[in-house]
């Protein structure tokens, strides 16, 4: 085996993420996509050239949209040689894809790939009933007009009914924010801690914004140049007024439309290459994904569905042989407030750590102030497979304005899956 | 001046009448300053490509797009088409994608002047796009346009400025034009939002119509203004020039004394980047019954006035180097009129102008370029006759006339340093009239 290379991290862009049905409630995955994508190939002058790879994807998708990410490429002023594979590993899309790619550049096969993701669910597909359905490809193969009435037998207007997409989980009929509250529960995180770090993360991302971190990793869409979720004024107070928005009648539910991230669209893009690609290009490497490590726990059988990344992490730390502590930042996807706080508590636990992660003993605390520090999902939004992507382009500035460092970056997704990965300047 | 019957076909029972009837229902054009965002640029073709994608995306433009999206332009890149065999590659391009134009859209070929090219079956196959565009000109929907940029090779860098004019609203009443863009140093790269910035530009006839629209639109993109116009026209002039921030210097550019009180004024401010001869007057008779005064008077103004001052100002290097000066000719001049002799005339020979002194002034890297307004909105064009005005009006492409603001950033676009290159132009801001195409 030939030695590994390190896997650079060239760029990213993203478009502003918009709140469910607002400003891109017009737009399609593709479109947006296209937007993000083409956004990184004119910031790194990209025309006409072609990339060994795109890994994108997209979680709320069409069946139209079943190449989604070779058709984008097409829309896009990258060689139309360019290939290009559709991926979907829920909120993990986009980080899995950089993965898969950084394994390929690493191993030598690739030189240089872009992992992307996009959402939209204000473009939600609705489904006629399965019964429905059934009758239209009858119709459709019917030959004569006998058979066409015949596909018809017996039809009733209740067919018609759409089947309205949703986010709950198949096997448990309870929604990610019903776990989640199972979750805040077993292990006792209060609404004051959720609703505190999240208005630390609209804070943060507020002075983000002010101080121009994010002017050269988005790219405005459709009249829309800041996420239009992010509240620079939100306050604990403020957000302790708001009611519980899954646990609505126990008292106990501490989970509200402010310390959970709402639905959002938009969708972010990342540029890897080897070194010696970027540097024939002349571009810059501001940071290497070193690994990462995805897992995955049986959350049907009572684990907490979002805590996947418990795993994700320790394992990826005995790889390395890294500790929790010796990171300078931790890019903790916020898909609640309490999902953070659950994750970092398991860390600090000595029994879920000997326990769940199979360790000597607890992986214990991090320093607050290096998490999320230019705010995360729960101000800027979370368009389910765009996250990866924004989370790693933002890592990867901060380690390159830092000059060198490391940084750890965790997401978790549907089906109790986690996705880790560790950055390295 | 309003159009009445653009009013009348955008209102809810003239749309029908107007279909029904099969009358024209003329767009309703997109001017700058519209709210809307552009749709994406789709660009493709030869060797030049990746460079125009850069260049568009550099001027903000969208790029990438998907099938289900309306574009804003099609950019076709013809300087790699070496026979007129290879012209169906242009075909190609525009047949596959003029169904996604959006409103209006544009339509833009890039060739290399014919001219220039080494091979009689080149020189044949970019001749052969002239005919290309001015037909899409006319084929061009719901107020789009068409127009070929003839870069001559090594001019790349002087592109972006025609290109950004020719995307833009501020195109919105020029096409079907072929325009020639030259290699030239270029000076650094200005702010684009005011790209005359720190430029001097003199502006005759600034009072009132076109010349006015022409002050504020230069002095809107960042140029020190010096208005002219006749004494009687005094307060109007110092309004303009107030308004803007420029000076205002009331003269009779006919006056013996007109040229050194410009060249005064020219020193007094550095020197002049830009001079814009817009001051033209009308005395319409037909030859057989025009007077001695009607002629001299209209060839004095239109003419005899910007080659004096022309004369006087680079006599006394008042034209900075690297200075572009700007005629306004008419269709007239290039068509003819009936009762238009002198004014024709004048105007063809406005023209000459700036074929005879593009070349000369090349060393000075001074461009000479006119801009010929077809049926522009003025109190001039509401002299006209009821009849005669609707058919001028409806005789282009775009079906309307245009208005004092197309002519105006047709100008600030020659105004423009970063337009240098683009030199012994006359550019037509007429909507594609039929007269002279």
């Amino acid at each position: 085996m030939t030695e590994l290379r390190r896997v650079a991290i060239v760029g990213s862009m993203r478009t502003p993420f918009c709140r469910s049905n607002t400003a891109y409630k017009a737009l399609s995955n593709q479109e947006m996509l296209t937007t993000a994508i083409q956004a990184l190939v004119n910031q790194h002058n990209l025309h006409g050239v072609k990339l060994d790879e795109v890994n994108a994807g997209a979680v709320v998708t069409h069946a139209a949209d079943w190449n989604l990410a070779r058709e984008t490429v097409l829309g896009t002023t990258l060689s139309p040689n360019t290939p290009a594979t559709t991926i979907q590993q829920a909120c993990g899309t986009s980080l899995q894809g950089a993965l898969m790619a950084a394994a390929k550049i690493a191993s030598g096969e690739i030189d240089c790939a872009i992992a992307a993701g996009t959402d939209t669910t204000s473009d939600a597909s609705i489904v006629f009933s399965k019964k429905f359905s059934r009758r239209l490809i009858a119709v459709n193969a019917a030959k004569t007009f006998g058979q066409r009435l015949k596909a018809f037998r017996g039809f009733s207007l209740k067919e018609l009914a759409p089947v309205p997409p949703s986010n709950g989980e198949p096997r448990t009929g309870l929604s990610m924010g019903d776990h989640c509250e199972l979750m805040a529960k077993e292990w006792q995180i209060s609404r004051e801690d959720q609703d505190a770090l999240a208005a630390a993360s609209h804070q943060k991302a507020a002075a983000a914004y002010e101080e121009g971190f994010f002017d050269d990793l988005m790219t405005p869409m459709a009249g829309v140049e800041r996420d239009n979720n992010m509240r620079p004024d939100s306050t604990p107070e403020a957000l302790a007024k708001l009611r519980p928005a899954y646990d609505r009648k126990s008292g106990k539910g501490t989970l509200t439309a402010g310390n959970s991230t709402p639905l959002t669209d938009g969708a972010a893009a990342v540029l890897l290459a080897s070194e010696e690609w970027a540097a024939a290009r002349g571009l810059p490497v501001l940071a290497y994904l070193r690994m990462g490590r995805t897992s995955a726990l049986d959350f049907v059988a009572g684990e907490g569905l979002l805590m996947a990344p418990t795993v994700a992490v320790a394992e990826l730390l005995q790889r390395t042989g890294l500790g929790l502590q010796d990171f300078d930042y931790y890019e903790i996807h916020e898909a609640f407030a309490a999902q953070v706080l659950c994750t970092l508590k398991a860390w600090e636990d000595d029994t879920f750590c000997r326990e769940k992660l199979g360790l000597d003993g607890a992986l214990g605390a991090i320093d607050r102030s290096k998490l999320n520090v230019k705010g995360s999902s729960l101000a800027v939004g979370h368009p389910f497979a765009a996250t990866g992507a924004r989370v790693v382009g933002v890592l990867a500035k901060l380690l390159n304005e830092k000059g060198s460092g490391r940084g750890l970056v965790s997401v978790c997704t549907a089906g109790g899956m986690g996705v880790a990965a560790i950055i390295e300047k | 001046m309003k159009d009445g019957y653009m009013k009348f076909v955008h209102s809810g029972a003239g749309r029908v009448i107007a279909k029904t009837l099969g009358l024209p229902i003329p767009a309703k054009l997109r001017r700058k300053g519209a709210p809307s965002t552009l749709g994406p640029v789709l660009i493709g073709g030869g060797e030049l490509t990746g460079l125009l994608q850069s260049q568009v995306a550099e001027l903000g433009y969208q790029l990438g797009s998907t099938p289900k999206q309306k574009v804003h332009a099609l950019v076709f890149d013809a300087t790699s088409i070496k026979t007129p065999g290879e012209l169906a590659n242009l075909y190609r391009f525009f047949r596959q994608n003029i169904r996604r134009m959006d409103r209006c859209g544009r339509a833009l070929v890039i060739s290399r002047p014919p001219e220039d090219c080494d091979s009689p079956e080149q020189h044949i196959a970019m001749r052969a796009l002239r005919g290309f565009i001015r037909s899409l000109g006319k084929e061009m929907r719901a107020g789009g346009t068409s127009q070929l940029i003839e870069l001559s090779a090594g001019a790349e860098q002087n592109l972006p400025s025609t290109l950004s004019f020719c995307l833009s609203p501020v195109s919105a009443y020029v096409s079907a034009q072929t325009i020639r863009v030259n290699a030239v140093e270029l000076a650094e790269t200005a702010d684009p939002k005011a790209p005359l910035a720190g430029q001097t530009v003199l502006v005759t006839g600034a009072a009132r119509g076109i010349g006015r629209a022409i002050a504020e639109t230069v002095a809107s993109y960042g140029a020190m203004v010096i208005g002219v116009d006749v004494p009687p026209m005094q307060g109007e002039l110092d309004k303009v020039c107030r308004d803007i921030g420029g000076r205002a210097l009331p003269l009779d550019i006919c006056a013996d004394d007109a040229a050194a009180l410009i060249c005064e004024a020219a020193r007094a401010n550095g020197g002049l980047d830009c001079i814009v001869h817009n001051a033209g007057i009308t005395r319409d008779k037909s030859l057989a019954a025009m007077s001695d005064v009607q002629w001299d008077l209209t060839m004095a103004v239109n003419l005899q006035a910007p080659l004096t001052i022309n004369a006087a100002l680079l006599e006394a290097g008042l034209i900075n180097d690297g200075g572009r000066i700007v005629g306004v000719a008419s269709i007239s001049g290039i068509a003819g009129n009936k009762g238009q002799t002198n004014y024709a005339a004048s105007k063809a020979g406005v023209i000459g102008m700036v074929e005879r002194y593009s070349s000369v002034l090349s060393a000075q890297s001074i461009s000479v370029n006119a801009v010929a307004p077809g049926f522009i909105e003025t109190e001039m064009t509401a002299k006209i006759p009821f009849g005669i005005r609707q058919a001028g009006r409806r005789m282009s492409s775009l079906q309307q006339g245009g208005l004092p603001v197309d002519v105006a950033q047709t100008v600030a676009w020659l105004a423009n340093p970063q337009s240098i290159g683009v030199t012994g132009n006359v550019v037509r801001v007429c909507g594609q009239n039929l007269l002279g195409a």
